[in-house]
């Protein structure tokens, strides 16, 4: 059994030694936001906050978390209360089936949090680690400037 | 592609009726009036994440006259939903679309007409706001006061007039789309997310080759439970992580005899000329015009590998049983087609298999959606009355589902002595296009051949032609040519089991075709662009090229040091939707496109924001395939199962992409989601021939295939 900070609540992930974070999150935890596409570092679709640094829950043990606060895209913001980042992503409508959007998020996150004005360049090698197949790579590029724009204001 | 079988036969005495209305004829098969002022909208098309429940909630709105957000669309199930076939082939619009318009215009005309007999007031007094039936002294009614009266449990009647162009209020607007908000704040939605009481978690141990057969099986791990059928091997834990512990070990331990099946990847195209001398060679169209001399005649062979769909999330299914009845959530694109390859494999009718769609990651055509619903079935069926959950990991969803076949083509032009096109010949060669579930008279899905009494697998076909052929798609010329030769051969055997892509075979036809042309011009000094104008005579065809000519700078481009501009065209299906684009790439260590230019076409317009987003993504899916993907494979099996080995596009090398739509609100609907993919290919097949003076030939556009 595993304490850890999950989205601003203490939590307690009561999964055997070695099981995945993502495991954690989408089991007991009953979270939604992370997904599986990979299982192995490949495409982001799993990317949480740990500690305020993105990380791939698919691979990290839940025990390696003890502690720490992890955020999801359910914590950075809620349809009542968007993050910035969620607020462009809609306002750019930068999505077409979803599924890479809450990884990418919390890497954008990460991204704004330490650089408040990236560059086009420097958003996307932040990005670099997230696989989209639906091509939106070019709207959520303008998302994440629209909500640094907005961040910055 | 949704009129190519699957669906029920359209009865001939009925007049027609537009889209997919003409074979699900009950107006309350499409909408249901609630009276707490809801309009429900019961497509049979799903979203695949691209776009259509906006779409189709905007056309509703608006010819009802009712707000937007008062629009809900409902997922499709059987049996109650419109059998609208397949969700493929960029029909969505106009399939159902068309059957959504004229619907609500019909059930508007209904309404209106009850409320008139009821109240004297005459109907062509009669204004809707918002639902609410406005008479001249006010409000006499509303969609939601009858919503009651079951008006709408009749036939659409052909008379139903939907509204002049000038009055759609929504239909033109970029209304965001539906689906999003719960996707970026992480709401469970996916049929990945749906967490059923007692749910337990399956995972499928698969065989080391595409030919095995199961010898032994280990011990199920503590607290897990072994589903097998034949070969068919599956577990079935409490918890995900122990059925994927538990796959695990069960694959390092089961015995099987593999064979070597598969063609020897490094004479692929060897293989296919072999395979398809021993295939079905039919002829596609042949021309036979009055034409000037031959002056020159060029010949040339293309090649394109296997493309997986690569979907960035994996397949999922939820199935459970009850008595003889079994309930299935699936991210399918055809809900009736998976019942119906379903009841096959189980050998029973198909009353007794519920699908219920919800959605997945993104589709791109038919992947292993359907499969892994069959599978999560057949291993739900050992726990009676428990939900059970399959997913499919990487490795299989890039190694199991179907694959967009290997292609070759050989080209011969004769031009005349003034360099105008006298002469095509074209000879197809590739496995079939569409192995898809309830066209044939066995089921296509995977694990049905691997059952202790499995089930034939026939090697894939292509749709007719009317449908907008499969391997032979976009394979005629859209540019004038006197004389046609085009024929096909399909392959017979299916080594690898291959189905719909987007774009199916244009993929490699379009760029085979445009690649000519541009050798063609150069032979004869003349500028592609200009070259091609003169062999278009569709005046749509004329404006996308004329269009994106001017928006990449096409007249005023200079030369570049390791820079290249290329430019692409086609009209998708040579019936469908229109793009011409040009690519600009960079050719260093490799060849990287930097923008690309896209004028389109799609008739009239719903969201112009979701067309875009459309072509944007479709050209981006296709850069992705001209330079980097390619299925690799031994003899025993796909050996590209994760993405190091198949490579698509990441962030850092996505071009920019600017798009620029040519709107006809009088035309008809022509689809978007296929339509930019190919001419992207042969865009930046071109711009490599700028940038290096090398023409292409295989894809993708790697080093090696350079050299």
């Amino acid at each position: 059994m595993t304490s850890f900070v999950l989205n601003g609540a203490t939590v307690r992930a009561e999964v055997p030694e070695g099981t995945s974070l993502l495991h954690a999150l989408r089991g007991p935890l009953g979270l939604s936001g992370p997904r599986y596409g990979c299982g192995d570092e490949q495409c982001g679709s799993c990317m949480v906050l740990v500690d305020g640094v993105p990380a791939y829950a698919c691979t990290l043990g839940t025990e390696a978390v003890a502690g720490k606060q992890v955020v999801t895209a359910e914590g950075l913001g809620s349809m009542a209360a968007p993050h910035p980042l969620q607020a462009a992503m809609l306002a750019e409508q930068a999505g077409q089936c979803g599924w890479c959007l809450s990884g990418i998020l919390v890497s954008a996150s990460a991204l704004l949090a330490r650089n408040a004005d990236p560059s086009e360049d420097e958003i996307r090698l932040a990005l670099d680690p997230h696989l989209c197949r639906c091509g939106s790579h070019n709207r959520v590029i303008r998302a994440v400037q629209r909500a640094a724009r907005e961040m910055r204001a | 592609m949704s009129g190519f079988g699957g669906q029920t036969a359209p009865d001939p005495s009925k007049p027609k009726l537009p889209g997919n209305l003409h074979t699900n004829r009950r107006l309350a098969q499409w909408l249901t009036f609630r009276a707490d002022g809801v309009v429900l909208v019961h497509p049979g098309k799903v979203e695949i994440g691209q776009g259509i429940l906006t779409t189709l909630a905007q056309i509703a709105a608006d010819e009802l006259d009712v707000e937007f957000s008062r629009v809900v669309l409902t997922p499709a199930s059987t049996p109650g939903s419109p059998d609208e076939g397949v969700t493929s082939g960029s029909l969505s619009t106009q399939d159902s679309g068309s059957a959504i318009r004229h619907a609500c215009a019909d059930a508007r005309r209904i309404f209106l007409s009850v409320t008139s007999q009821r109240t004297g007031v005459p109907i062509e007094s009669l204004m809707v706001r918002d639902g609410a039936f406005l008479g001249p002294q006010g409000q006499v009614g509303s969609y939601w006061q009858l919503a009651d009266a079951a008006l709408l449990e009749v036939e659409a009647s052909p008379d139903a007039k939907p509204k002049p162009v000038g009055e759609r209020r929504v239909v033109g607007r970029s209304v965001p789309r539906v689906d999003l908000p719960e996707k970026v704040f992480g709401v469970a939605r996916y049929v990945h997310d749906l967490r059923l009481p007692g749910m337990l978690h399956a995972r499928v141990v698969r065989p080391p080759a595409r030919a095995a057969t199961l010898l032994s099986v280990p011990e199920a791990p503590a607290g897990t439970q072994l589903v097998r059928d034949g070969s068919f091997l599956a577990v079935l834990a409490p918890t995900e992580w122990q059925a994927e512990a538990a796959a695990t070990r069960i694959a390092a331990r089961a015995t099987w005899q593999a064979e070597d099946t598969l063609p020897d990847q490094g004479g692929h195209a060897t293989y296919l000329r072999e395979a398809g001398a021993r295939g079905e060679r039919t002829s596609v169209v042949t021309r036979d015009d009055a034409a000037p001399g031959v002056a020159r005649t060029e010949k040339r062979s293309f090649f394109r590998p296997f493309l997986a769909h690569a979907s960035i999330g994996t397949g999922c299914a939820v199935a459970q049983w009850q008595g003889e009845e079994v309930t299935v959530f699936s991210h399918t694109q055809g809900p009736y087609n998976l019942r119906a390859d379903i009841a096959k494999t189980l050998r029973t009718t198909e009353d007794k298999v519920l699908v219920r769609h919800m959605e997945g990651a993104g589709c791109y055509g038919h992947n292993g959606a359907d499969d892994v619903a069959l599978e999560a079935v057949l291993i739900a069926r050992a726990v009676p009355g428990v939900p059970v959950r399959l997913l499919w990991t990487r490795a299989e969803e890039l190694g199991w589902g179907p694959f967009s076949s290997a292609m070759l083509v050989d080209v011969e032009a004769d031009v005349a002595a003034d360099g105008s096109l006298v002469a095509w010949r074209s000879h197809i060669i590739s496995n079939g296009h569409s192995s898809r579930p309830g066209r044939a008279p066995l089921p296509t899905l995977l694990a049905a051949s691997q059952l202790a009494t499995p089930f034939a697998v026939a090697p894939s076909v292509n749709p007719p032609m009317t449908n907008g052929g499969g391997a032979p798609r976009n394979g005629v010329p859209y540019y004038r040519v006197p004389k046609l030769d085009i024929e096909t051969s399909r392959l017979l055997e299916m080594p690898i089991r291959t189905s719909a892509l987007r774009g199916l075979g244009a993929t490699l036809n379009v760029w085979s075709i445009e690649s000519m042309l541009d050798e063609l011009a150069a032979a004869a000094g003349e500028d592609p662009v200009a070259y091609r104008l003169r062999h278009l005579d569709d005046p749509r065809a004329r404006a996308v090229l004329e269009k994106v000519a001017a928006m990449c700078g096409w007249a005023t481009r200079s030369k570049r040091e390791g820079w290249g501009l290329g430019i692409g065209f086609a009209r998708y299906k040579n019936t469908g939707a229109y793009a011409a684009v040009a690519a600009e790439i960079e050719a260093k260590e490799r060849v990287f496109c930097r923008r690309l230019w896209i004028a389109g076409d799609a008739g009239e317009i719903v969201n112009p924001d979701g067309v875009v987003n459309q072509y944007e993504g479709g050209a981006i899916h296709g850069a992705s395939v001209a330079l980097l993907e390619q299925v690799s494979f031994d003899r025993r099996n796909i050996t590209s199962t994760n993405w190091q080995d198949f490579r698509i596009l990441r962030f850092s090398e996505v071009p920019k992409v600017e798009v620029a739509m040519l709107n006809h609100p009088e035309a008809p609907f022509l689809g978007a989601g296929e339509a930019s993919m190919a001419p992207t290919i042969a865009a930046i097949a071109s711009a490599i021939t700028d940038a290096l003076g090398v023409r292409p030939r295989s894809l993708p556009f790697t080093p090696e295939h350079l050299a």
